[in-house]
């Protein structure tokens, strides 16, 4: 850019502010509509049992009742993931965990649908329950699902990239770990909530709480057998997503069952109790992690082994699986990698995506890890990762691109802030810093189901009033993508965002864009309408210059008026210039795409991993631990992250603040916990996430490295920062107290049995003592590409 | 925001006590008092409870407010602490009306003056807008905790009922023959330090008694209280003790004790005369520790004394695996607390680090 940014880089309101500060956001609960049905779920009490019936007949004759559904109406399976299609809107043969759907009715009113439920009989044979990963290795009696392989493993992997025996072997050091991740849940504050229209011309709408109305419609469309075409998903304003809303959901096809059959809107609003039970969160995590390194801390190579507890279905469970692997690359030069990762099926909620995606828990191992390392080695931690920060424009063993990389910066940075040197190893007992860094995706490299199309496409139509309408599918979850596509658009056409008018997150009236997850949207919406809009652009100055006579290449867009760039003079207001447009036939309407260069390696699960660009962070927590009541507060955290460009630097400081927020709770206390096949305590006053008298001062840093495909530089911001937080805390505690917690959440009876080990001359350490005993399949080697360390 | 549905029931709204005891004797056991609604309401929805009527405590004024007050009791004098100082017509101490708000009791100047440690526990109640509606005799009336009980009716149905709703075993200690619920209110264990006396109102007449003795060890049915009696206020006696609660929890906001300490100790030339020792939320009742008590009375109490206090409450503290943080882990806790509410009601560093 030669010309300096009016609107990228400003700190400017979200253009959502007022109607969310002001109440008059409309969400999915909130539509009002005549006539409107209650839908309610019946869900099993059962963790495994076979359906043998269901008798509806007493609910269906309730007077009020509209409907009554079972899994024989859905008889289609759908699934998020082509591989692994084993949902169905309601079960219908068996249920796989407490609180899988079995039916479903619609009333009048909440009342009587409470009432239908109560009368419809299920005829249950209980099955026994897998709850553990240990109880679902080896033979089973009851698979919970079907699989071509033995017992409840759903996907299983192991993959080399170069030679890690060498790489070990070669090794000064060679560090061996145990780590357990716990599984949490997203708690997005919005509930989930759907509304299902259908009309006699043979249109179903839903207007749902989603993050992905693209894929909500297919899989509508798979599971009740209809045309996309005759489907619309609309996203209203969103409460939060985390993840949680990323895929087709038992209510959502439930209610456009219960619509169709009965012609009337039926609305679902789920319970925080069902939303727990929806979930699709952080798997729980089994990692087992080596680590060689030469003495002046160069690594040699790693081996990293995951089992994820998967749940009940598939969900991104696959993709889960392979992320846990995946990015373990490309913060430092791994020369060999072996990667060993399984996923099984229980009989609990299912496990999915939540901000990270898979890549938290083996991002703590490493971190940890490191920390072990650099103190064996007796190093510094941020220079022992100095030393090792992958290049820019450079390709991982296991096949990633990597382009901009701010990491140095950002250790530096936080070192710097925080004091870091003069404090590790330095503070008084009790009191610590930790250090970690991370990296995450800028969008997925390749699309949920395989196809060759755009990411993401925008279309910009300008009219005489000098208003610009921006069409794209992103879907605005809280995180501000409205916002980012007319900061976009508006500085590209030299006009303030107000003039800007959004169409998102609506399948029919808006182009296809394939969701809010994987930190994809700035980089692939904004990639799109920057291309639409500097489309417009020449358009609108093409039809200026070849009315006037002036040089196209002398004009410009700027503060809403057409400019000269030659010499100083103003040639016509933006909306002139949009009339002169059409006065010359040409609608002022152009479109963009954005599909990312082809990334993925040539190897079976190469798929997962790739992005077009990667955001890197650095993070330093401080904290205070009680060595009498083993509880730690966080005292200060600083964090700095390398985004690109800062479209808008405060969304981008609140993106880090809520990222240091969910680290510090799934850290501290967030835990997806179960007795025998019940969640410990399926509301927000038993799942425990931080109140704000928890929370430290955070110190959000902005790095921008700017991205050389990026739009106006930036790359992403809304998951990467969670990922240093637990492992800065778990080194933090550690330089507190001298006790190795290697095990999240990090909770004060831990801290404490870890402290009274030692006292009893045992293991300074609280964690995990082995490995699930599982086999992986057989090895396959991939040669890393040319240019890859240690090549 | 789907918010759960609350069961058909009629409400009554007396204005006066009388009227209130009136309707409670009127409708028997099929009537539940309800003055903020706090924990009430929340069981309502869980279908814990399901009352033909709630008597509203609302909009009975006389209930409300804080004043000094002589101590209740008929034969009170003979009652009298033994460091209580010698009558100067000041007031003995002061009555709390059962329906004022948590948040009026804890802005309370004369309480905040002579019972800073009302004012430290109160503020640790749940949050500020439930303070709001909360009440001091809901929260010394609060209903017995338990993570088989306080649970949506699915969970329930999965669990299978526990004696305290509809079943016949406690799921926490099956094989016992009670109910292990517990109480997690964070008033009971610091008033009945400060040996609180309530006064208890019902059509048939009033009765006055030690705070302690509202309360018993059963999970079920917690409270002496009659089904047609009403807490009308509670009365603390001002006898110049240093007092200290502590709560443990996992959040510092919100949650529900997983231990409560509260301690109150007199002292006169550096001699411990009168000690009170009172655990939350191991027990279904308040948990006074007498030989935690005896450990540090007629002595000096120093390091050795509050050791060997803190050794007898853990001794004598049992927490089931029913709230909040782990049983094992809430005992060791009762150690930690005890040493550190005693040398922070002394006076002493809170720690012996």
């Amino acid at each position: 850019m030669s010309t300096p940014l009016a609107v990228i880089g400003q700190r400017l309101p979200k253009i959502d502010a007022w109607s969310k500060v002001t109440g008059t956001a409309r969400y999915a609960d909130d539509l009002p509509l005549a006539g409107a049905l209650c839908g309610r779920l019946l869900r099993s009490p059962h963790a495994h049992a076979r359906i043998l019936g269901i008798d509806t007949t007493a609910a269906a004759s309730l007077p009020g009742v509209a409907a009554v559904i079972t899994g024989r109406d859905l008889p289609i399976p759908y699934g998020i993931l082509p591989i692994s299609q084993d949902e169905h809107g309601l079960a219908p043969d068996k249920a796989r965990f407490v609180g899988d759907p079995v039916a479903a009715v619609a009333a009048s009113d909440d009342a009587t649908a409470e009432r239908a439920l109560a009368l419809i009989r299920v005829d249950y044979e209980p099955l026994p329950a897998y709850l553990t990963v240990e109880g679902t290795l080896g033979d089973v009696a009851e698979p919970i699902h079907a699989l071509r392989r033995p017992g409840n493993i759903h996907k299983a992997v192991a993959l080399a990239f170069g030679d890690v025996s060498a790489g070990l072997a070669a090794a000064d050091l060679v560090q061996s770990d145990h780590f357990f991740y716990a599984g949490n849940t997203h708690a997005a504050l919005e509930l989930h909530a759907v509304v299902a229209v259908s009309d006699p011309a043979g249109h179903l709408t839903l207007w749902s709480s989603t993050q992905t109305p693209h894929y909500v419609q297919r899989a509508l469309a798979r599971a009740l057998d209809l045309p996309a075409s005759r489907i619309r998903v609309v996203a209203p304003a969103l409460g939060g997503g985390f993840g949680g809303k990323t895929e087709t959901l038992p209510h959502e096809v439930a209610a456009a069952k219960l619509a169709l059959i009965t012609g009337r809107p039926v609305k679902i609003r789920l319970t925080r109790e069902e939303v727990f039970y929806s979930h699709r969160g952080r798997h729980p995590m089994h990692i087992a992690l080596t680590t060689g390194v030469k003495r002046d801390g160069t690594i040699t190579a790693m081996h990293l082994s995951t089992v994820l507890d998967g749940g009940a279905y598939a969900s991104y469970g696959v993709a889960s699986m392979y992320y846990s692997g995946a990015l373990q690359t490309v913060t430092y030069r791994v020369p060999a990698y072996r990667f060993d990762g399984a996923r099984v099926y229980t009989n609990k909620p299912p496990c999915g995506p939540k901000r990270g995606h898979g890549t938290p828990q083996p991002r703590f191992a490493l971190e940890v890890q490191l920390d072990k390392i650099a103190e064996t080695l007796a190093m510094d931690p941020a220079e022992l990762r100095l030393r090792n920060l992958v290049n820019e424009h450079s390709v991982t063993v296991n096949h990633l691109r990597i382009t901009s990389c701010g990491l140095r910066g950002c250790i530096e940075r936080v070192v710097e802030a925080s004091g870091f040197s003069n404090k590790h190893r330095r503070l008084p007992a009790g009191r610590g810093v930790g250090l970690a860094c991370s990296s995450y995706l800028c969008g997925a490299g390749l699309p949920i189901y395989w196809n060759g199309l755009p990411h993401s496409t925008v279309h910009v139509h300008a009219d005489r009033t000098g208003t610009v309408i921006v069409q794209c599918g992103a879907t605005d979850i809280g995180q501000g993508s409205d916002s980012m596509l007319a900061y976009v658009t508006a500085e590209v056409l030299g006009l303030d965002p107000a003039d800007v008018r959004l169409v998102t997150a609506d399948t029919a009236l808006a182009a296809v864009d394939l969701g809010s997850y994987s930190s994809r949207v700035t980089f692939m919406a904004g990639n799109a309408a920057m291309q639409a809009a500097e489309r417009l652009r020449d358009l609108v100055l093409g039809a200026v210059a070849a009315t006037t006579g002036l040089d196209h290449a002398h004009l410009a867009l700027r503060g809403g008026r057409v400019v000269r760039t030659d010499h100083a003079g103003d040639v016509m207001p933006w909306a002139e210039a949009v009339a002169v447009t059409e006065a010359r036939g040409t609608p002022a309407s152009a479109s963009g795409t954005y599909a990312p260069p082809p990334l993925a390696g040539p190897y079976k699960g190469a798929g997962v991993g790739p992005s077009p660009a990667y955001s890197y962070s650095a993070c330093v927590v401080e904290v205070d631990v009680d060595d009498e009541t083993g509880q730690v507060r966080p005292a200060e955290v600083w964090l700095a992250h390398d985004g690109g460009r800062a479209l808008n630097p405060t969304l981008f400081e609140g993106q880090i603040e809520g990222g240091v927020y969910m680290g510090l709770g799934e850290a501290l206390m967030e835990e997806q916990r179960f007795r025998g096949a019940l969640h410990t305590g399926p509301s927000l006053l038993d799942y425990k996430t931080p109140m704000s008298v928890d929370m430290p001062v955070i110190h959000p840093i902005i790095v921008e490295r700017i991205d050389p495909e990026g739009p106006f530089g930036a790359k992403e911001v809304g998951q990467g920062p969670l990922l240093p937080v637990p492992p800065a805390l778990a080194n933090a505690v550690y330089d507190a107290v001298g006790v190795r917690i290697d095990e999240v959440p990090i909770t004060p009876d831990k801290v404490l049995r870890a402290l009274r080990q030692r006292a009893r001359g045992g293991a300074p350490r609280f964690g995990p003592k082995g490995h699930p005993p599982i086999t992986y399949p057989v090895v396959v080697s991939v040669d890393p590409p040319a240019g890859a360390p240690g090549t | 925001m789907t918010v759960l549905r609350l069961p058909p029931f009629d409400l009554i709204a007396p204005r006066t006590v009388a009227e209130a005891a009136d309707a409670l004797a009127h409708h028997g056991p099929s009537a539940r008092l309800i003055a903020g609604g706090t924990d009430v309401l929340p069981n309502l929805k869980r279908g814990l409870a399901a009352p033909d009527v709630l008597v509203s405590l609302a909009g009975v004024e006389s209930l409300r407010g804080i004043r000094p007050a002589a101590d209740p009791r008929p034969s009170a004098n003979g009652l009298r602490g033994p460091t209580r100082p010698p009558s100067t017509g000041a007031p003995e101490g002061i009555t709390i009306g059962a329906a004022t708000r948590l948040n009026r009791l804890m802005a309370d100047p004369a309480v905040c003056q002579s019972f800073p440690v009302i004012r430290e526990a109160v503020s640790q109640i749940a949050t500020p807008t439930l303070r709001r509606m909360g009440t001091v005799g809901g929260n010394l009336c609060l209903d017995t905790r338990c993570t088989y009980y306080n649970r949506p009716a699915l969970w329930r149905e999965g669990a299978g009922d526990c004696m305290k709703h509809e079943g016949d075993v406690c799921r926490v200690a099956p094989g016992g023959e009670r109910c292990w619920a517990t109480l997690s209110a964070d008033l009971p264990p610091v008033l009945v330090a400060l040996d609180a006396v309530v006064r208890l109102t019902s059509a048939r007449g009033d009765r006055v008694l030690a705070l302690g003795d509202l309360y018993r060890d059963d999970g079920l049915t917690h409270l002496t209280l009659a089904p047609d009696e009403i807490l009308a206020e509670v009365w603390v006696p001002v006898w110049g003790s240093r007092a200290a609660f502590l709560k443990l929890r996992p959040r510092c906001a919100v949650d529900f004790a997983s231990l409560g300490v509260a301690v109150a100790v007199d002292v006169a030339d550096g001699i411990c005369r009168r000690a009170r020792i009172v655990l939350g939320a191991v027990a279904s009742h308040p948990l006074r520790v007498p030989a935690a008590e005896a450990a540090l009375c007629d002595r000096a109490p120093d390091a050795t004394a509050i050791r060997a206090a803190a050794d007898a409450a853990y001794d004598a503290a049992r927490p089931m695996d029913n709230a909040d943080q782990p049983p094992a882990y809430r005992r060791q806790m009762v150690r930690v607390m005890v040493a550190r509410a005693l040398r922070a009601a002394l006076g002493q560093p809170p720690s012996t680090r």
